[in-house]
């Protein structure tokens, strides 16, 4: 049953050993650093390690729209934000309280504790047959049949946004 | 129970997406600028769809349910970065701050 590190089972054990830490690390980095360019590079991390999960987990397509789109626009976008305000907690005053942060870890680490016994306690049932296998076909002909009208409201909300933004970052600004 | 094996295993995924939702959840609180609690929150976005992927992978008798729920938690989260950050850029300008101490005009 347990197969030996230098199988392919094995080796393919290990490489998603290390996707795991990868994440986790990833986005310890990104919760905690103190500067704040330090965690957009950790949560970049954290994404590429999810998206390694999702390759494991039977969906290549979802972990490259998670490579291009996480790593890609948001971990870039937030980038720009970051040079655009100084964002450094380092320079700050301290002006919250100091329980923030063990009460944060508590109420953090609780959730998460709660989250897992949950999962873990629970007698999932598999479904009894499955329709299709989930490649990028099946996946395209539902988008365009069942879902076609969230489809196009996704792409409404993303152009609203895109406005949206626009409008709010440009107001203020001087005409020169 | 098998350190090697663990990719096949429903149970994994599901830790792995609460341990994520735990530290974006710790960050969101600890974080004092609107940067940080954006990064934060995209943490927590990213444990949600850890989870609904491996149920898809594992339970669902449609297995493009999930995918596709993921795709669409991926372009709202894109929609609120851009929202968020735009409106961090404009509080930024009037408040010369991104500390979430300093925005506190509407406070008694």
């Amino acid at each position: 049953m347990s197969p030996s590190l230098l199988t392919a089972e094995g080796l393919s054990g290990l490489l998603f050993l290390s996707l795991v830490g990868v994440t986790l690390v990833g986005a310890v980095i990104a919760a905690c650093a103190a500067r704040v360019i330090r965690s957009v590079a950790g949560l970049a991390l954290c994404f590429l390690g999810v998206a390694g999960l999702y390759y494991y987990l039977n969906s290549p397509f979802v972990a490259l729209m998670q490579i291009l789109i996480y790593v890609g626009a948001v971990c870039v976008t937030i980038i720009f934000a970051v040079m655009l305000a100084e964002s450094d907690e380092t320079k700050m005053p301290l002006k919250q309280n100091g329980l923030v942060g063990p009460l944060g870890i508590l109420a953090g680490g609780l959730l998460a504790w709660a989250l897992a016994a949950l999962a873990l306690k629970t007698d999932w049932h598999q479904a009894a047959t499955k329709v299709n296998n989930g490649t990028v076909a099946d996946i395209g002909q539902s988008l365009l049949t069942t879902y076609s009208m969230s489809f196009e409201l996704i792409s409404v909300v993303l152009f609203v946004a895109i406005i949206g933004s626009v409008v709010l970052a440009r107001g203020g600004r001087s005409k020169s | 129970m098998n350190l090697l094996t663990l990719s096949n295993e429903l149970n994994t995924y599901l830790v792995i997406g609460a341990m994520l939702f735990g530290i974006g959840f710790y960050g969101l609180v600890q974080r004092r600028t609107f940067i940080g609690m954006l990064i934060s929150a995209e943490l927590i976005l990213s444990g949600a769809s850890v989870n609904f992927m491996a149920f898809n992978r594992f339970l669902a008798p449609n297995p493009t349910v999930g995918q596709i729920f993921t795709l669409f938690i991926m372009a709202i989260a894109a929609a609120e970065a851009a929202i968020a950050l735009s409106i961090i850029i404009a509080v930024y300008r009037n408040y010369k701050s991104v500390d979430t101490e300093d925005v506190a005009d509407l406070q008694g």
